[in-house]
């Protein structure tokens, strides 16, 4: 359980003047739930991009399941699953042809990609709408659909931008029960960002708090806590080391692009 | 050896394949984009073309000026549909299509020409009725079988070709209205600056200068060689080919190169 699948190493990323990710150094373990939580702001998107080599880092160096980021991209890209924040299915094909374009994109052999598909839809409860538009889906679905489709090759490690961004609280909870199962049935580690702690707290084995690009704590849930003494939650620990309240100095970009993907879900 | 060569190329054409057939997918629920695009061509043609035909306002030769016009007007509407193919790949950005596919292992190649050999595929419905009001009109239409296969092909290198320059555009400017704005400017002067509509004989000098480094005169050089009965090419078929062939890849490899800067 303690083989490490996620080593970064210094990573770094600027975009002209402003350092988005400063020397970030993480080692995440197989099999493990992961969660990258910060203030709007503080690099989580542009970590988890790099990571699934959409961005190319400015410095510094991480490997995921062994093969480096920047020399061995598209092993890189074969071993993982990405879902990022906006919608990333496409609305005017069904879940069924969703799916197997995904399915035809790996190299699932011909003979496998039916049942595959059948049981992606299967596990996570979609069967009955498989045939159906996915611009008729509600968020819930769309989100579903979306980790289906990610974990169509059974990916060693699942990258989630804020997995349940714009979601009501019965679907962020159907969700996770598929997010945990996967997990239990395929040993998929999961690395996820987010803004609701409870959902950390929750599922989290470790969680870093980000901030200015940095991780200013990592730990379990529990030993972030105890780290400030006595009585604090998780809400104390993250106003202490992001040295703010969540969403408080969030860019007009990052508003928006959040708002767009509440709307479309929601 | 030789399977070492073979296995990317199958693999790459492969995947390309895959990308056209998801986008023709699309059109089998939702058909309307076709039948839109049949009304341009059917203007150009049935007004303008009607017009300027009276009275040999415009100087063409043995050829009769609807006859002319006809192969112009195809290229035209394909350049004005592909032009804007982009704003789809912006749309796709902004929601998180781009990025999955691009977290993918799929070659960046075969993303960009899979979406150009779509917009090829949609062309169809333009040729078709371009086809069917050329033989209204009574243009003297070539019916062979290699010439209409010729037809096809090269409507589907123009629009792989153009859809593909614009995709290239929108990878550049990233943004709807920017790339609006862009399209706009484009397609006008392409359009005029060849032969579509009037001989490159009677431009001025400068103009004809710029009218061969156009494409779209190659296209509608070769479209005007295979659809008419008894039409010779300015240039030589051969010739158009390797131009619009030339450009394709270029603009391929252009396009492969940027598109992973929609993901950033």
């Amino acid at each position: 359980m303690n083989e490490s699948i996620l080593e970064i190493e210094a990573l770094t990323r600027r975009f002209r003047t402003m350092t988005a990710v400063d020397s970030l150094t993480l080692s995440v373990n197989a099999g493990e739930v992961f969660g990258l939580l910060g203030s709007n702001g503080a690099g989580k998107t542009t970590t988890i991009k790099m990571l699934a080599t959409l961005l190319k880092p400015s410095s510094g160096e991480a490997h995921v399941a062994g093969f480096s980021i920047t020399h061995q991209a598209v092993d890189v890209r074969r071993s993982i699953g990405y879902v990022p924040q906006a919608v990333s299915v496409d609305g005017s094909l069904t879940a069924y042809e969703n799916l197997l374009i995904f399915a035809k994109l790996y190299d699932l052999p011909r003979r496998e990609q039916k049942a595959r598909i059948q049981e992606a839809l299967e596990f996570m409860n979609l069967t009955a709408d498989a045939g159906r538009l996915v611009n008729e889906y509600s968020g819930g679905m769309v989100r579903r659909l979306e980790i289906a489709q990610s974990t169509l090759h059974r990916p060693k490690v699942l990258f989630l931008d804020e997995p349940t961004v714009g979601l009501d609280p019965i679907a962020r909870d159907a969700v996770w029960k598929h997010l945990i199962d996967l997990r239990v049935h395929f040993g998929t580690t999961l690395f996820f960002t987010t803004h609701y702690l409870e959902e950390a707290e929750g599922h989290c084995d470790r969680i870093a708090i980000m901030h200015h690009g940095k991780v200013a704590a990592l730990g379990t849930c529990q030993e972030l806590e105890a780290s400030l003494g006595r009585g604090h939650t998780l809400n104390d620990v993250f106003v202490h080391y992001a040295d703010t309240a969540l969403d408080s100095d969030a860019s007009f970009q990052a508003v928006s692009a959040e708002r767009t993907t509440e709307q479309r879900l929601g | 050896m030789i399977n070492n060569l073979i296995h990317p190329l199958s693999g790459f054409a492969g995947k390309t394949f895959v990308i056209t057939e998801f986008e023709v997918r699309k059109l089998r629920h939702d058909f309307t984009e076709l039948i839109t695009r049949a009304l341009q061509p059917a203007l150009w043609l049935l007004i303008f073309g009607q017009v300027f035909s009276r009275g040999g306002a415009m100087h063409t030769g043995t050829v009769p000026y609807l006859d002319f016009i006809a192969p112009g007007i195809l290229a035209q509407s394909v350049l004005f549909v592909a032009i804007f193919y982009g704003i789809n790949v912006i749309w796709e950005r902004d929601l998180g299509i781009v990025q999955k596919f691009l977290a993918s292992p799929t070659p960046r190649a075969a993303l960009v020409l899979g979406k150009g050999f779509s917009a090829g595929i949609r062309s169809f419905s333009q040729t078709v009725i371009v086809y069917g009001l050329s033989l209204a009109l009574g243009v003297k239409l070539n019916w062979s079988p290699l010439a209409l296969l010729n037809v096809l092909v090269i409507v589907i290198l123009a629009a792989t070709l153009f859809s593909t320059f614009s995709l290239v555009i929108a990878c550049i400017v990233k943004t709807r209205e920017r790339f609006m704005g862009v399209g706009q400017v484009l397609t006008m002067p392409l359009f005029f600056a060849s032969n579509a509509i009037y001989p490159t004989a009677i431009m001025p000098g400068w103009l004809q200068t710029i009218s061969h480094l156009n494409p779209l005169t190659y296209v509608v050089d070769a479209l005007r060689t295979c659809m008419l009965a008894g039409s010779a090419s300015t240039f030589g078929l051969d010739h158009d080919y390797a131009v619009m062939l030339l450009t394709t890849t270029i603009l391929v490899l252009t396009g492969a190169r940027l598109y992973p800067r929609l993901a950033t």
